[in-house]
């Protein structure tokens, strides 16, 4: 993908995020950072990449990091998420 | 099997498409758990499609990283404690951070020829996600109790911070013409991590939530950039939606303290001209109570507002809050909580800590909602809050305080502060709420008094 195309996602995600976040209301504003940390457990992706190609031992040494560090974003982040929000829905 | 890089980018717009279709789910108490389902389907999608990219060639390290994290993750999301949440945050905030400063680092090391926007892309992911990673872990720190909460700094901090944010840019610059040097690459990952330590040590812990919820907005940043060096479109869409939900909450976080970001990283509190005496404030206006005098005033009461601060997180108190509230409500009582957007460590500290006593959200009204009701409640409760029902802030011009916008618990008939002595609140200011005529203070651990208070309003 070209530098051009990258920046325009880059830019409209953006203004997409503000538009959404600022309907979150107070009440939600933990669940929201801590489903935000799962969702930027997308650097995930990269991760796997990094790990599971042949360049080298510090390059999977690199890689393993990232995805024990992305994995517990993901795995910690949606799981807390979820209990957070299961004691909201209640009543 | 490997497939197409085409069906790849498909696979991951889906996944955005899951993300933005999640947060939105979040905007809403009753449809948030589905909004958090459907993200994390999203999360599998984008990951389960990028084991097939042809990049990748062994899967050993994956499924031992993978194994690693999660059972992290779970351990992490099972064990923390409500009124921990904060420190969960912070320490996610930073693996966040630490993963992108990974990934960028794995891929200038992988040594391919990136051109002058991948190099300086990674230059960006090091150097956010180092600082990220480190200055997560003093918030953490500092949160968890493992030093001490107060600002702390060294004359020529500041100047410290300038070189090697300076320091850090002109390394990425000498990338860019110099993409093989490790040492150079070494060099700015050691500065970004110094830098973000000392960026959260001046920072106190009542504005904490100032910082977990910038650090939040940097994780996603980082994790943008580390989608340039890789020109993943997933990385890009989700770091940026991540970086604009931190960014939003470190606003409403700045404007309910009616201070600027800036103010809050790097200015000291306004070290107001004449300190105020403590002794002038309170001396013989102070009116202690008891439990029982507390529970005879709730009796005749017809509405009752209850204040909750960080005390109430300290003392666990949230238990014992519901149950008195249960207790008035059978006795016909209107109870309702006015919380403070900062009150807590962390935006919605507060809500989460009620929400797990199984207080229903519909009786959690924010600032603007609640302040005009205080003039009709009997009695409000100040339950381990201090500087956000400070009158000064609306009163005194002279005050390091003013202008901030707080709950006007003084308007209420009765006022009654639970607290376990007069000091002062993260301000250091003396609070002339606890001097008024209307206001009675009942001195003692928040838990212990308000289980007192229950027990003799079930008697009474």
């Amino acid at each position: 993908m070209d530098f051009v195309a990258e920046l325009t996602l880059f830019v409209l995600a953006i203004f997409l995020g503000v538009e959404l976040i600022t309907k979150v209301p107070p009440t939600l504003h933990t669940p929201l950072m801590s489903g935000s940390n799962a969702i930027s457990g997308i650097t995930l992706v990269g991760a796997l990449i990094a790990a599971g190609s042949d360049a080298g031992m510090l390059v999977k040494v690199l890689g393993f990091i990232a995805v024990v560090l992305a994995t517990i974003n993901v795995i910690g982040g949606f799981m807390v998420t979820n209990r957070m929000l299961a004691m909201f829905k209640r009543k | 099997m490997q497939i197409s890089q085409n069906w790849i980018d498909i696979a991951y717009l889906i996944a955005a498409v899951l993300f933005v279709l999640g947060i939105k789910g979040l905007t809403k108490p009753k449809t948030a758990v589905r909004g958090n389902m459907l993200a994390g389907a999203g999360m599998a999608v984008a990951c389960v499609v990028t084991l097939l990219h042809r990049d990748i060639v062994s899967y050993e390290v994956i499924i031992a990283g993978i194994l690693v994290g999660g059972i992290i993750g779970v351990l992490l999301a099972k064990k923390v404690q409500m009124t921990a949440m904060p420190q969960l945050v912070a320490l996610l905030n930073g693996f966040g951070g630490g993963a992108s400063f990974s990934v960028a680092a794995a891929e200038f090391f992988r040594g391919g020829h990136p051109d002058t926007v991948g190099i300086i892309a990674t230059g960006a992911a090091v150097l956010i996600g180092a600082v990220t990673f480190t200055g997560s872990f003093v918030a953490f720190a500092k949160l968890q109790e493992l030093i001490d909460g107060k600002p702390m700094g060294f004359p020529g901090m500041k100047a410290a911070n300038a070189v090697l944010l300076l320091g850090s840019i002109v390394a990425i610059a000498y990338l860019v013409s110099n993409p093989g040097s490790p040492t150079v690459f070494w060099g700015l990952a050691i500065a970004a991590a110094v830098l973000g330590i000392l960026l959260v040590m001046p920072i106190g812990g009542a504005d904490m939530p100032v910082v977990i919820a910038l650090l939040n907005s940097y994780s996603g940043v980082a994790a943008s950039a580390a989608g340039f060096v890789m020109g993943n479109s997933a990385l890009i869409i989700t770091g940026s939606l991540v970086g604009a939900s931190g960014l939003i909450l470190t606003q409403i976080m700045c404007k309910a303290m009616n201070r600027s970001l800036t103010n809050v990283l790097f200015g000291v509190m306004a070290e107001g001209g004449e300190t105020i005496d403590q002794d002038e404030v309170y001396a013989g206006k102070i009116k202690s109570t008891s439990a029982e005098e507390v529970a005879m005033l709730l009796e005749t009461a017809q509405r009752v507002v209850i204040v909750p601060g960080f005390g109430l997180a300290m003392a666990q108190a949230q238990h014992a809050v519901r149950e008195l509230a249960d207790t008035l409500e059978a006795n016909g009582i209107e109870v309702e909580y006015a919380i403070h957007p900062v009150a807590g460590r962390m935006p919605g500290h507060m809500n989460v800590l009620l929400a797990e006593a199984e207080v229903s959200y519909d009786k959690l009204k924010d600032m603007d909602t609640i302040n005009p009701t205080f003039e009709q409640t009997d009695v409000a409760i100040v339950l381990g809050a201090n500087d956000v029902t400070n009158p000064m802030a609306r009163e005194d011009k002279g005050s390091p305080i003013y202008g901030m916008p707080i709950l006007n618990v003084d308007k209420a008939k009765t006022v009654v502060v639970v607290k376990r002595s007069l000091s002062a609140g993260f301000a250091g200011l003396p609070n002339p709420l606890f001097a008024k005529d209307n206001t009675l203070m009942l001195f003692g651990d928040g838990k212990g008094a308000v289980v007192d208070i229950t027990a003799a309003l079930k008697e009474g």
